[in-house]
């Protein structure tokens, strides 16, 4: 009791800015509403209502699919390589060498950067003749791709960036994650004669799992809702091989008039995240190691 | 330490939530005195009991098209315009194109939208067939250009005046030709013409290009035109989009990168714009925007000109325009009327406009117009004149976009080879009619 004035700001910016737009847009998911309409008006829910229509539509097209298939393509790519890469991050930030916290900071400058600074700078370096990276590539005689140009190597290079990106962010909790282990175990495991291989698989990893855990549900997420980098490096090109599911909820609000069909589409999307997390969540019992 | 903190922390906030609360009260009051104010009916009579001038209204007016350099010239037509109608004031809004038009679909939701504002054409007809647009009726349109007129009618009503106007040349590189050893380009080329000139030109070297036109959809539904097809049929009740004419001319452009290669793949561009690689001295010819003009004119140091774009069964060319619209909710639309057609008709904007070198004003008035072609490069600058006669209009429907997302991504496909063309025109066909329904 004593806690709602303060709660009560935050609680009214949740309540307008979010929950009650999550109601409204499932109302919305059942219309065929424009986008354009006045939808304050009286009478407006009779007139648009079109039942499940919406979802029929988007369930029984090929489109949605195909894009489920592309967003699924991007998780596949780049989880394990943003697992990989967080963790040699944080394995290599949590020894204690000299400039160690130099190299902290730089690891953590590409989260700080803004998507759309960071997505025209990439592009520029991804340009198959004039970019950075296919000249690169060209001094040790390798032929680079068309990259963002190419339909095969467009969502790749888009994995890449965002690994690039995000591996700041996530080495960073996982570092905390390791050097929450108590020492003694290591101490303790030298002297039994394991060696550091041994420790890391032994030690480092099991004890890190609970880290490792909220680093894969919150990835997971943020990779179903992969949008901004795709919007400036592709738009979706080429070829559709970059459209993804966010990508197109935006188009179809904003850009075709359809935001009903919008608005369904995104629930369709809430319950792909929710039925995952779930799922990840019913997991973590096999595998997550909570006594430390 | 810590208590003591807190419960300052809570008495500036409770201070904070009682001074909000006394704003709010206050705020009610106060306003609707200020709402007094702007009334017209009870405005001060200072002035109207000295002459029984119009009551002054303020309308506000949100562009996207000046932002970006020309926003000192919209300010400037503006003077020219309330000097002529001291009892209009206008609010002009610029607002970047990549923000705009969601800004305008949340605030004509929303109920905050302008009186009257700027419209692309793709845009234009999705609003008019939502009924948020207002049928301009009351002014004065004979000084404007009836093609241009045309593009923003919806069932024979007009809902848009157009603000501006630009179409596309076939621009060459003069040097290039010199050195292939062949005849400028008249405006009596045909694309055929255009195939064997390309085709010598890129004989000149390995990096040097005869023509470049990307089959994306703007330019394919020109070519369509050419060819004697197009996208809908006569009373746009159906899609003929894989239409023989249409697959003929998508064909072409095609097999210019594919067979032939006088325009570089995407491969070959590597990430450059077009108008660079013309600007480098590598390319013949580009159709391209009159907007062109400027920036070719500082950037080339070789000599350049232009000519009527050439066509096949037909000549057409692009015509591009933005369209002022008045607000269907507004309570001030004639103001809003005589604001956009002074805007988009006044030879006084018009002349600001092209002293500016901001697009052509879609007026008819030739002397008016007459001093654009004063200006050079390029020489033949009455090629931009002659085009007018083989306009193009977008093939205006309510989906417009997503019919233009679909086709562009088929057509995507065709260019890269990935499929044939005739197949992504048909995808293109097939996907068009299961999505939008033709009114």
């Amino acid at each position: 009791m004593t806690a709602s004035p303060f709660l009560l700001p935050s609680f009214i910016g949740l309540l307008v800015f979010s929950l009650l737009p999550i109601v409204i847009s499932f109302f919305l998911s059942l219309t065929d509403w424009n986008g354009l309409d006045r939808i304050a008006e009286a009478g407006f829910f009779e007139e648009h209502f079109i039942g499940l229509d919406n979802y029929k539509a988007i369930l029984g097209g090929g489109e949605f699919w195909r894009v489920l298939l592309n967003t699924l393509k991007y998780i596949v790519l780049y989880i394990p390589l943003m697992l990989a890469c967080s963790l040699s991050v944080a394995y290599l930030l949590s020894r204690e060498r000299r400039g160690v916290t130099a190299f902290r900071i730089i690891y953590y400058i590409p989260v700080l950067t803004s998507w759309v600074a960071a997505s025209m700078i990439w592009k520029s370096m991804l340009s198959p003749q004039y970019g950075a990276v296919n000249n690169l590539l060209a001094l040790f005689g390798i032929d680079g791709p068309g990259w963002l140009l190419d339909e095969n190597w467009a969502m790749p290079a888009i994995v890449l960036v965002s690994v690039w990106k995000d591996m700041g962010f996530f080495g960073l909790i996982l570092l905390s994650g390791m050097v929450g282990i108590n020492k003694s175990y290591y101490e303790a495991a030298a002297l039994d004669g394991a060696g550091a291989w041994k420790r890391f698989w032994k030690i480092t990893l099991p004890l890190m799992t609970p880290a490792i855990f909220y680093v894969l549900v919150v990835s997971l997420i943020n990779a179903f809702q992969l949008f901004p980098q795709i919007m400036i490096m592709t738009d979706g090109g080429p070829n559709g091989a970059t459209q993804v599911m966010v990508e197109r909820i935006y188009k179809y609000g904003f850009r075709y008039y359809r935001m009903g069909y919008a608005a369904a589409f995104s629930w369709l999307l809430f319950i792909i995240i929710m039925l995952c997390t779930w799922l990840q969540m019913k997991g973590q019992k096999k595998w997550v190691n909570y006594d430390s | 330490m810590k208590k003591r903190l807190s419960a300052v922390l809570a008495c500036c906030l409770a201070l904070l939530m009682v001074l909000s609360a006394c704003g709010s009260q206050e705020s009610e009051p106060s306003a609707a005195p200020t709402a007094a104010e702007s009334d017209p009916g009870t405005a001060p009579s200072a002035e109207s009991s000295e002459e029984p001038a119009a009551e002054p209204v303020t309308i506000t007016y949100c562009n996207f098209n000046s932002s970006g350099g020309n926003e000192e010239t919209l300010q400037r037509m503006y003077e020219a315009f309330h000097e002529e109608y001291p009892n209009i004031t206008v609010e002009i809004e610029t607002i970047a194109i990549d923000d705009y038009f969601t800004q305008m679909q949340t605030r004509i939701v929303g109920g905050t939208a302008p009186d009257c504002f700027e419209m692309n054409i793709e845009n234009f007809a999705a609003y008019a067939n939502m009924g948020v647009l207002a049928p301009i009726e009351g002014v004065d349109l004979s000084g404007l250009d009836e093609t241009a007129l045309s593009a923003f009618t919806v069932d024979g009503v007009q809902y848009g005046l157009p603000g501006n106007f630009s179409n596309v040349v076939l621009i060459y590189n003069k040097d290039l030709f010199d050195q292939a050893d062949l005849e400028y380009p008249t405006s009596d080329w045909t694309q055929d013409d255009v195939q064997a000139a390309a085709e010598a030109i890129r004989a000149l070297g390995d990096d040097i290009y005869g023509y470049y036109q990307p089959l994306t959809y703007n330019e394919f539904y020109k070519a369509c035109a050419q060819f004697g097809g197009s996208l809908l049929n006569e009373d746009r009740t159906e899609f003929t989009i894989n239409s023989p004419e249409n697959v003929a001319a998508a064909q072409m452009m095609a097999d210019r990168v594919l067979v032939t290669n006088v325009q570089p793949t995407a491969e070959q561009m590597g990430g450059m714009g077009d108008w660079d690689l013309f600007m480098s001295g590598r390319l013949g010819m580009i159709p391209t925007g009159i907007w062109a003009f400027n920036t070719f004119a500082e950037g080339c140091d070789f000599a350049w000109d232009i000519a009527v774009e050439p066509g096949m069964e037909q000549k057409a060319t692009h015509f591009f325009s933005n369209a002022c619209v008045v607000n269907e909710a507004s309570e001030n639309k004639d103001a809003a009327m005589t604001w956009i057609t002074w805007l988009c008709s006044s030879p006084t904007a018009a002349e600001i406009r092209i002293e500016a070198g901001w697009d052509l004003p879609a007026i008819n008035d030739e002397e008016v117009l007459a001093s654009y072609l004063d200006l050079t490069p390029p020489d033949n600058r009455e090629a931009v004149f002659e085009s007018l006669d083989y306009l193009v209009v977008p093939p205006v429907i309510e989906d417009y976009a997503l019919m233009s997302d679909i086709i562009g991504q088929q057509l995507e496909a065709a260019a890269a080879g990935t499929v044939s063309v005739q197949e992504a025109l048909d995808e293109a066909q097939a996907q068009c009619e299961a999505q939008i329904t033709l009114g």
